[in-house]
C-alpha cells in the first residue's frame, strides 16, 4: 500500500486537499479513489469563476463503469482547473496527488472543512479494507 | 402448453431434484391470501391456426384505401430485403449488447447508422435512436438545458412550423423539469416562421427549434432563424425529415455557425406506416456536446489482439449507471428499427434517397396542381413546398374527406381544428409510391365530392 | 455461430464496414424511381454536398447484414439467461400476423372507421392487460419501460398536483431498484430518497417508516424484487406508503415470474408498468422497439396517457375509436406523436391470444420451476447463491464473491467464458448490491436438457479456473472479436466512420 503524502489533508469522501502558499487549496482524489473507480476516461471539470459550496458537487470523474461526483472540500471560488486532464485523464490514475490534481479554489472562509490529517485518513481505510 | 416444453417426466424429475412435491409449493412465500387461481378476464387459448384467422380478417378490413396523409408518417416504398433481413432471428430475438464480443452483428449496424445519420445531418456524432421524433425533440430540449452553460433559462422557443403535436409531447415529457414552449409567430402568407414578428424580449431563450420541412410542408428561412437563436444565446435543435436531407441543407451547414442539435422521425427510412408504431426518432450533435446526448452510442476500438470491433460506450451518462444523475431514464430504445433503417440506407444510397426525395416532391407538385384546379380549392400557402402541402377549401373539411373516403380514399389530415385560424385547411401528402392514375383519381372524386 | 452444441465453436467472420465495400456509382437500381425528378426547389435551400451513404449493390447489402447477423447471439440460436429481461421464445406467429399488410400500411391518422381491426385488437389487449394485473384502466402507449415508469410517476404527480398537495416531490426507491427508476424520479422533478434493503431481500420496514412523510409522492417498488424474490411484507409496506399519503407505484420488469397468480392490483400498488418484449414475449431486436403499457386503479385512471382505446356501441354494433384529451381532460398528455409502437403491441396481442387463460398461468409456473431447478443444481454445483434460504422466482442471483477472492476468477471471466461454450452470459454485476454477481433468468421455454447443459458449463469453467485461471480470464477466444479496450473506445472517441480523406 502506498505511503499518503504528509504534507495533504483528506476528506471521507476520498478528496485530498493543499494548502498553498497564497491561501488557495488544491484539490484532487486519492489513491483509493481512483483505484476504486477504474481507468478514468473523462474528468468534467468545473469552470473558472463558478462558485461551490461545502460537501457540494464540484466535478465528475467518468470511467468505463462509474460516474462519480467530486465535493467541494470547502466553499469558494474556481481561481484554476487542469484542463491537461481534458486530453489525459489517466494522469489521475497514475498520478493522483502530483499531475492529476483537478481543481484549485479560493476558499471563501477559513479553515479546512471537514478535512482530516493523514493518519485519520489512513485509520478509515483500514476500516474499509477489513 | 404452447412455447413450454416440458413433459411430465421432466416436470416429476426437477421437483425431485428442488425437493418439492409440487410446483404449487414453489409459490409458498407469497401470502395465500395474494394468491389467484387464475385470471377469468382473460379468453381461452387460440391454436395458431384459429389466431391467425381472425388477425387476416382484421387486417382486411382496415385495407384497401390510397391514403393521402403525411403529417409526420409517409409511405415510402420498402425494399423487400429490409425486413427479409431484419427478422432474422439473429436480429429480431438478440437484446441489448451488454456483451459486446456476442453482439457485433448488432454494434457494428448500429455505428454504420452513426455514420449514416451524420452524414445525413451534418454533424458530428450521433446517438442509437430514441423512441420516436416527437420524444426525441422532448429530449434534444432537456440536452439544451444542460449543455448551454451561458444561458441560464429554460425557455424553449418553437419555430411556427413545428408539428403540434410534438410540443405537446415536449410540454408532456419535459415540462416537469421546468421547460416551456412557446411558438414564434406564423407568416400567414408564406406558411413559415414569421421573421419580422420575432421579438427580443422576455427571458433568453434557452434553445430555439426549428422544423425542416415545417409540418405544413412548406420550407422555414433555417439560416436566418439559425443565426437569429445563436445571437440570443440559444442553441439551436433541427427537427428534419431524414428522406428531404438527401437534397436540403443539413443542419450542420444552418447559417453562420450550424445547428447544434438535429433530431426527428426516423420512420421515412424503411419503416412500415403500422398504425403509427413502431418508428424510432434519431439525434445528432456537434462533437462538443456529445457527453450531454442521452441514450446509447456505439464507439469503434480494438480488442486485445487488435482486430476492431464495436462497444457501447460513454455509459457513465446512462441510467445504470449515473442513476438519479442520468442524462435520461432511456434503457431499450427503437433497435430493430434502426437495424432496418441501416439496411435501407444502404439500398438507396444518397443518389437512390435523393430521388425518392425530388420524386416526392414532384409528385406533391402534381397532385397540388390537379386539385386546386378543382373550384373551391386553393393553396393556402406561397412558396415552396416539399412533399406535403397545405391546401384551403370554400367549405368545412371534414365532409368533404367523408365524402373523399366513401370512394376509398383518405385525403389528407384536417387541420381546421388545430389551426382553425388557417380557416378550412387540409394538408396532403404525395410521395413517389403514388401513380399518375393515384393523382387523378384523388382529383376526380375530390371534384365528386365539391359537388354535391 | 451455433450454440447449445457440445464442443462446437462457430466461425469467426470479420466483416468490414459497408461503407469499405462501397465503390463510387454502384448503387441497388432497382430501389429507388428509375430517373430523379425534377424538385424545382431554390438553391438556398438546398446542400451543396453529396451525403456520404453506402454505395453497394443489392447482393452486397443482402451479404453484408447477414454475414453480420451471423455474428449474434440471440435466442433462437443460443440460450440467453439475460437476468431481469425474460429472454424467451419469440412466437414466429406474432411477427407474421402484425405484418399482414392490412397492419402494416396503415396510416397512424386515418379514421378510426378505417382502423376498427387494428383498434378491436388493441381494446382486447388492454381488457387483457387489465385482467392480469387487477387494473382499472390501460394505456398502451409508452413505448418501453422506462416511458411506461415516466408515466407512472407523472400521473402520480398529477395526483397530488388535482387534490393540491403538488408539493409532493418524493419518491422512494429501494437501492437494489434497476437505474431507470431514480433516472425516471429525477426526469420528473421529484427528489430520490434510497431505502436500504436488508440481507435477507426484504425492503426494510423500519427505513421506509422514517423514510415517508408529508413530501411523499410515492414508491416505486419491483415485485419479485431486483434480487429475485418476493418481496413478503409488500402488504405492510403497501399501508405505510399510503398511510402517508403516498402512492404505490410497480415496475412490471419481473411480472413473468407472478403471471396469472399473483395480481399487482391486490398488493396495493396503484399504478403498474409492463415490458411487454419481455412477459409478453414481443422481440427484443437488439435493443428494442419494446413497449411499457401501464395500468392504473382508479386513482389514476383520470391521468393516463393518451390516447387510450374507447369501445362504443354504433348500430348495435362495437365501435373502437381513440379517447383523446377532450375525453381525458386530465391526462397527463401523449408521450409520443401518435399512439405508441403498435406493431410492438399486435404482436403482444397475439401472444396473448395464443397463451390464452391457462397458457398465461402456466408461463410463471414454469418460469418458477426452471429458476429453482437450475438454482438448486448450480447451488449442489458448489455455487454460492446470494438468497439460499429463500424460494428463486424467475430468476435468481450466484455470487461470486469466494471465487473472485480464492482463484481470482470474476463475474465478468465467466460470462466471457460461457460465450466460448455457446452459452450468452447471464446479467452481471446488477443489482449493484450482490458483489460479483450473476442474475440469471431461464425462462420457461427453455428444456431441461438445455439447463443441464448450462450447469455442465459452469462447472467446467469453475474447474479450469482453479487449475488455469489465465485461460478462462483469456476468454472469449471464439467469437467474431475477444474482449475490447472499453477504457479506449471511451477516451478516444471514434463514433462514426469518416471518408478517408483524397489523394
Amino acid at each position: 500500500m502506498s505511503e499518503l503524502p504528509g504534507d495533504l489533508l483528506y476528506t471521507s469522501e476520498h478528496e485530498w486537499l493543499r494548502k498553498e502558499e497564497d491561501g488557495s487549496i488544491t484539490v484532487g482524489i486519492t489513491e483509493y479513489a481512483q483505484a476504486q473507480l477504474g481507468d478514468l476516461v473523462y474528468i468534467e471539470l468545473p469552470e473558472v469563476g463558478a462558485e461551490v459550496d461545502e460537501g457540494g458537487e464540484m466535478a465528475v470523474v467518468e470511467s468505463v463503469k462509474a460516474a462519480s461526483d467530486v465535493y467541494a472540500p470547502v466553499s469558494g471560488t474556481v481561481v484554476e482547473v487542469n484542463t491537461a486532464l481534458v486530453d489525459d485523464p489517466e494522469k489521475v490514475n497514475s498520478d493522483p496527488y502530483g499531475e492529476g490534481w483537478m481543481v484549485r479554489l479560493e476558499p471563501s472562509g477559513e479553515g479546512t472543512g471537514e478535512a482530516m490529517d493523514p493518519d485519520a485518513y489512513q485509520e478509515l481505510l483500514d476500516e474499509l479494507e477489513s | 402448453m404452447p412455447f413450454i416444453p416440458h413433459t411430465g417426466d421432466d416436470v416429476a424429475a426437477m421437483l425431485a431434484t428442488i425437493g418439492v412435491p409440487d410446483i404449487d409449493t414453489l409459490f409458498d412465500e407469497i401470502p395465500r391470501d395474494l394468491r389467484v387461481d387464475g385470471i377469468p378476464g382473460v379468453p381461452e387459448a387460440l391454436s395458431e391456426m384459429e389466431i391467425a384467422r381472425l388477425m387476416h380478417e382484421r387486417a382486411a378490413q382496415d385495407a384497401g384505401m390510397l391514403s393521402f396523409l403525411g403529417a409526420g408518417a409517409y409511405a415510402h416504398h420498402v425494399p423487400a430485403v429490409v425486413w427479409e433481413i431484419a427478422t432474422r432471428g439473429e436480429f429480431y430475438s438478440a437484446y441489448t449488447p451488454y456483451q459486446a464480443e456476442a453482439s457485433q452483428g448488432t454494434l457494428q449496424p448500429i455505428y454504420e447508422y452513426q455514420s449514416m445519420m451524420t452524414a445525413l445531418t451534418g454533424l458530428d456524432v450521433s446517438n442509437a435512436s430514441l423512441y420516436d421524433g416527437a420524444s426525441a425533440l422532448a429530449e434534444a430540449a432537456l440536452m439544451a438545458v444542460r449543455a448551454n452553460r451561458s444561458v441560464d433559462s429554460t425557455r424553449v422557443l418553437l419555430a411556427a412550423g413545428v408539428n403540434p403535436r410534438y410540443r405537446q409531447v415536449a410540454q408532456a415529457i419535459a415540462g416537469h423539469q421546468g421547460l416551456t414552449f412557446e411558438r414564434l409567430p406564423l407568416d400567414a402568407a408564406h406558411g413559415v416562421t414569421d421573421l419580422d414578428g420575432l421579438d427580443e424580449g422576455g427571458e433568453p431563450p434557452v434553445a430555439v427549434v426549428v422544423q425542416q420541412p415545417s409540418f405544413f410542408g412548406t420550407l422555414e428561412p433555417m439560416d436566418a432563424l439559425t443565426d437569429w437563436a445563436h445571437r440570443r444565446g440559444a442553441l439551436v435543435i433541427a427537427v428534419v425529415n431524414p428522406t428531404s436531407l438527401a437534397i436540403l441543407k443539413p443542419p450542420g451547414a444552418w447559417g453562420q455557425k450550424g445547428a447544434d442539435i438535429a433530431c426527428g422521425e426516423g420512420q421515412p427510412l424503411g419503416i412500415p406506416l403500422s398504425s403509427g408504431g413502431p418508428y424510432f426518432g434519431f439525434m445528432t450533435c456537434r462533437q462538443a456536446l456529445v457527453r450531454q446526448m442521452p441514450g446509447r452510442i456505439v464507439g469503434r476500438t480494438t480488442d486485445v489482439d487488435g482486430t476492431p470491433g464495436y462497444t457501447l460506450t460513454l455509459q457513465a451518462r446512462e441510467q445504470h449507471i449515473r442513476r438519479s444523475k442520468a442524462t435520461s431514464n432511456i434503457c431499450t430504445n427503437q433497435g430493430l428499427m434502426v437495424t432496418a433503417a441501416t439496411i435501407y440506407l444502404s439500398l438507396v444510397g444518397a443518389e437512390g434517397l435523393a430521388r425518392v426525395a425530388s420524386t416526392s416532391v414532384a409528385r406533391t407538385r402534381e397532385l397540388a396542381a390537379m386539385l386546386t384546379a378543382v373550384p373551391g380549392v386553393r393553396r393556402r400557402f406561397d412558396g415552396p413546398h416539399f412533399h406535403e402541402i397545405t391546401l384551403e377549401l370554400d367549405r368545412p373539411v371534414a365532409p368533404v374527406l367523408s365524402g373523399l373516403a366513401r370512394a376509398g380514399i383518405l385525403g389528407g389530415l384536417d387541420l381546421s381544428r388545430t389551426f382553425p385560424e388557417l380557416g378550412n385547411a387540409l394538408l396532403v401528402c404525395a410521395t413517389e409510391t403514388k401513380t399518375e392514375g393515384d393523382l387523378r383519381r384523388y382529383a376526380e372524386a375530390l371534384a365528386e365530392a365539391m359537388r354535391t | 455461430m451455433t450454440g447449445d452444441a457440445t464442443g462446437q465453436q462457430g466461425i469467426r467472420v470479420r466483416e468490414p464496414l459497408i461503407f469499405e465495400k462501397s465503390r463510387p456509382g454502384r448503387r441497388a437500381t432497382a430501389q429507388a424511381p428509375a430517373a430523379a425528378a425534377e424538385h424545382a426547389l431554390p438553391a438556398a435551400f438546398l446542400r451543396d454536398d453529396t451525403p456520404v451513404l453506402p454505395e453497394v449493390s443489392e447482393l452486397q447489402v443482402v451479404r453484408h447484414f447477414t454475414r453480420l447477423s451471423q455474428q449474434n447471439f440471440s435466442i433462437d440460436t443460443h440460450f440467453y439467461p439475460l437476468g431481469s429481461c425474460t429472454m424467451k421464445y419469440n412466437p414466429r406467429a406474432c411477427n407474421t400476423l402484425a405484418m399482414l399488410p392490412g397492419f402494416l400500411d396503415r396510416h397512424p391518422l386515418a379514421p378510426a372507421e378505417f382502423g376498427q381491426g387494428f383498434l378491436a385488437c388493441m381494446y382486447e389487449l388492454q381488457e387483457m392487460l387489465k385482467a392480469v394485473t387487477g387494473m382499472k384502466a390501460v394505456s398502451l402507449t409508452p413505448m418501453a419501460g422506462a416511458q411506461g415508469e415516466f408515466a407512472g410517476v407523472a400521473m402520480i404527480r398529477a395526483y397530488h398536483a388535482a387534490r393540491g398537495e403538488a408539493h409532493r416531490n418524493e419518491i422512494i426507491v429501494p437501492d437494489a431498484a434497476h437505474g431507470t427508476n431514480p433516472a425516471t424520479a429525477t426526469m420528473c422533478g421529484c427528489v430520490v430518497k434510497e431505502l436500504p434493503t436488508r440481507d435477507d431481500g426484504d425492503v426494510d420496514l423500519d427505513a421506509l417508516r422514517r423514510a415517508v412523510g408529508p413530501n411523499t409522492a410515492g414508491i416505486m417498488l419491483t415485485n419479485p424484487s431486483t434480487l429475485g424474490v418476493f418481496e413478503r411484507h409488500i402488504r405492510e409496506v403497501a399501508a405505510t406508503v399510503h398511510d402517508a399519503g403516498g402512492l404505490l407505484y410497480y415496475d412490471g420488469a419481473n411480472l413473468n415470474a407472478i403471471l396469472g397468480k399473483v395480481l399487482p392490483g391486490d398488493m396495493g400498488f396503484d399504478v403498474i408498468h409492463m415490458n411487454l418484449h419481455k412477459t409478453f414475449s414481443t422481440p427484443h431486436g437488439g435493443g428494442g422497439p419494446g413497449s411499457g403499457a401501464v395500468g392504473v386503479g382508479q386513482r389514476l385512471a383520470p391521468f393516463l396517457p393518451v390516447p387510450v382505446v374507447g369501445r362504443e356501441e354504433r348500430d348495435g354494433k362495437p365501435f373502437y375509436r381513440w379517447l383523446t384529451e377532450e375525453d381525458l381532460p386530465q391526462t397527463i398528455g401523449p408521450l409520443s406523436a401518435f399512439m405508441g409502437n403498435a406493431g410492438v403491441l399486435l404482436r403482444a396481442y397475439v401472444y396473448m391470444r395464443m397463451l390464452g387463460r391457462e397458457g398465461m398461468r402456466r408461463v410463471a409456473e414454469f418460469a418458477t420451476l426452471n429458476a429453482n431447478y437450475l438454482a438448486k443444481r448450480l447451488a449442489e454445483e458448489g455455487f454460492t447463491l446470494a438468497f439460499p434460504e429463500r424460494r428463486a422466482s424467475h430468476e435468481f442471483i450466484v455470487t461470486l464473491k469466494r471465487e473472485a477472492k480464492t482463484v481470482g476468477l470474476t463475474a465478468m471471466d465467466l460470462a466471457k467464458a460461457l460465450l466460448d461454450r455457446g452459452f450468452h452470459a447471464p446479467t452481471t454485476y446488477f443489482p449493484l448490491l450482490v458483489p460479483e454477481c450473476l442474475l440469471i433468468e431461464p425462462t420457461e421455454t427453455e428444456t431441461r436438457e438445455t439447463l443441464d447443459r448450462f450447469v455442465d458449463a459452469m462447472v467446467a469453467i469453475a474447474r479450469e479456473a482453479e487449475s488455469d485461471i489465465e485461460r478462462v480470464k483469456a476468454a472469449p477466444r471464439s467469437t467474431p472479436v475477444r474482449r475490447l479496450d472499453d477504457v479506449q473506445a471511451a477516451r478516444r472517441l471514434d463514433l462514426a466512420w469518416r471518408a478517408p480523406p483524397a489523394g
